[in-house]
């Protein structure tokens, strides 16, 4: 397998503290890959730097060849590579189906169309991705007043309304119940295995994390210490030693 | 098909309008017509302050703009209306374009401020260039055509103008552009994250508003067969403000409600008392007070309460 999105050198800091430090990484074309690390290992800040919300001190990011360091967010997803958000980010006021269907009408380039009357286009589209989120009945409801885990599972249909290729996943199941973290990884795991995306994510539940990744990474401190199966990143002293040790259930 | 219930009320409303001259009453004709003017201007103006979220100081600017443009090339250059209007209306939507540019880079106070920078320019141009626009004069002794030269002929002019003005902002701000636009009020961040530019869009945004901005002043002018510094300075901005805010920002009706009931409150209140502004200052009390979603709102709210008993 070839490197869908390689990483090289990459340095980011805020006012001194150093959030991402000369992080190396690559991701293979149709891999499931979890980034996991205590709080503030610097995951959401590793995220924000591939999909251009930040721009990296230093460093190289390249998707399929393509260099995405000072491109903005709007270029990157028109890439292939969408996003969810680890603290919900939809529109909370509009409807479940409208939250949807704009990213839609996006994709399509269809926002400069003056004229062809917006609620009318990818109803179909619209409602396949619900149906495949489990949203189809809240389709009328202003997303702001979902369950919580409602709306992670929006911010799901949204970033596949993209259509990208590379999705990335930040805490997916954060805040839900242990069955909606269990439904929403298996309808994830469905998702990403008949649409053929290669995904990356992060979590702090590590049954879900050993569960369905095929590869690890361990981030501390803004460095990634382990990467590889998830055998080798369970069995590695180092990452013993900062992370799953004081979890001691793995 | 709610559509189709809209179009049909739109429709009726036009018909009682255009039966309105049969009063015989040209009081009721000439408020009319600047009425018609204050709803298309408003509705103009919602398109930056209900479709991105961003509250314009400076929208008199573009009134101002396309009244003057429209007199000038009538008057001093004697073009026809015909292409005296759509230019007018093209003028106004470049330089809404040009400004547009650079205020879509700010957000919040910093957009209002810079938007009423712009429309001071614009007063200070009209203000000072004496020769072209008459200068604290005014421009005034506008050649009109002589089909529209009779109050009812221009009435009949106006109405059909802003309904096309207003048909057309209908349709954009309901097209997927519109609905894009709301998704780019609610959550920029999100918005770009499904590959939006959100920038260009307020800035087409803007645009589109400078430009009905510029058919609603052009219209103006021609009604008074003059243009004055007034109509661009911010005072001016700041009632078409007020009458967004009052009829309701997050629909698209609110600003022709608010536009029309601020202006007639305007006559009427002259009527009795020299003291406008001071009701005026009150309406805008009420507004902040107890009507932060405008007079639509109110209607909204009385109708679910109703709903429910």
């Amino acid at each position: 397998m070839t490197a869908m999105l390689s990483i090289g050198g990459l340095w980011k800091s805020f006012a001194g503290f150093v959030a991402t430090r000369d992080v190396s990484f690559e991701l293979l074309a149709g891999e499931t890959h979890a980034v996991i690390g205590p709080n503030g290992a610097g995951k959401t800040t590793f995220f924000n730097l591939i999909t251009g919300h930040l721009r990296p001190d230093k460093g190289s990011v390249s998707f399929e060849g393509r260099d995405l360091v000072g491109l903005p967010p709007q270029k990157i997803v028109r890439l292939g590579i969408a996003r969810s958000f680890q603290r919900i980010n939809i529109y909370p006021r509009l409807t479940v189906f409208e939250n949807v269907q704009v990213a839609l009408i996006a994709h399509e380039g269809q926002q400069w169309n003056l004229f062809r009357p917006g609620r009318s286009l990818h109803r179909e589209g619209t409602q396949e991705l619900l149906e495949l989120v489990g949203l189809a009945p809240e389709a009328l409801e202003t997303a702001g007043e979902l369950s919580y885990g409602k709306q992670k599972q929006l911010e799901l249909a949204i970033a596949l309304a993209s259509q990208p290729r590379l999705l990335l996943l930040d805490e997916p199941t954060a805040g839900m119940s242990p069955q909606e973290t269990g439904e929403t990884i298996a309808s994830v795991r469905d998702i990403v295995k008949a649409r053929g995306l290669t995904l990356l994510f992060t979590e702090h539940d590590m049954s879900v994390v050993f569960g369905i990744a095929e590869r690890i990474s361990v981030l501390h401190h803004g460095v990634i210490i382990a990467s590889g199966t998830p055998d080798a990143v369970r069995n590695d002293p180092e990452v013993r030693r900062v992370y799953l040790g004081e979890h001691g259930h793995v | 098909m709610p559509q189709r219930r809209h179009l049909i009320a739109s429709a009726i409303v036009v018909l009682l309008l255009a039966l309105l001259p049969l009063a015989g009453s040209r009081y009721a004709v000439d408020l009319t017509t600047e009425v018609l003017i204050y709803v298309l201007f408003a509705l103009s103006l919602n398109v930056i302050i209900g479709f991105t979220g961003n509250i314009s100081f400076g929208h008199a600017a573009y009134f101002a703009i396309g009244g003057y443009a429209c007199a000038i090339l009538l008057t001093t250059y004697g073009w026809p209306l015909a292409l005296a209007l759509p230019a007018a209306v093209v003028l106004a939507g470049l330089v809404a374009a040009v400004v547009g540019y650079f205020c879509v880079r700010l957000t919040r106070i910093y957009f209002a401020m810079l938007t009423l920078a712009f429309a001071m320019l614009v007063w200070g141009v009209a203000f000072k260039w004496k020769e072209v626009t008459g200068g604290d004069d005014g421009f005034t002794g506008i050649k009109m055509p002589e089909m529209i030269s009779h109050h009812v002929g221009y009435f009949y002019f106006t109405l059909v103008m802003v309904s096309l003005g207003v048909a057309a902002l209908w349709v954009i701000c309901h097209s997927a552009f519109g609905l894009t636009l709301v998704a780019v009020r609610e959550n920029s961040v999100r918005a770009g994250f499904i590959g939006v530019d959100t920038r260009h869009m307020r800035w087409a945004a803007f645009t589109v508003a400078g430009t009905f901005g510029g058919l609603a002043g052009a219209l103006f002018g021609m009604y008074h067969r003059g243009m004055y510094i007034e109509n661009a300075f911010w005072t001016e901005s700041a009632q078409v403000l007020i009458m967004v805010l009052l009829g309701g920002i997050h629909s698209f009706v609110g600003p022709i409600i608010g536009a029309a009931v601020l202006y007639l409150l305007q006559t009427f209140t002259n009527q009795y008392t020299p003291y406008w502004p001071t009701v005026l200052g009150l309406i805008l009390l009420v507004i902040v007070m107890v009507l932060p979603d405008g007079l639509i709102g109110l209607v909204r709210r009385v109708k679910a309460r109703g709903g429910r008993s």
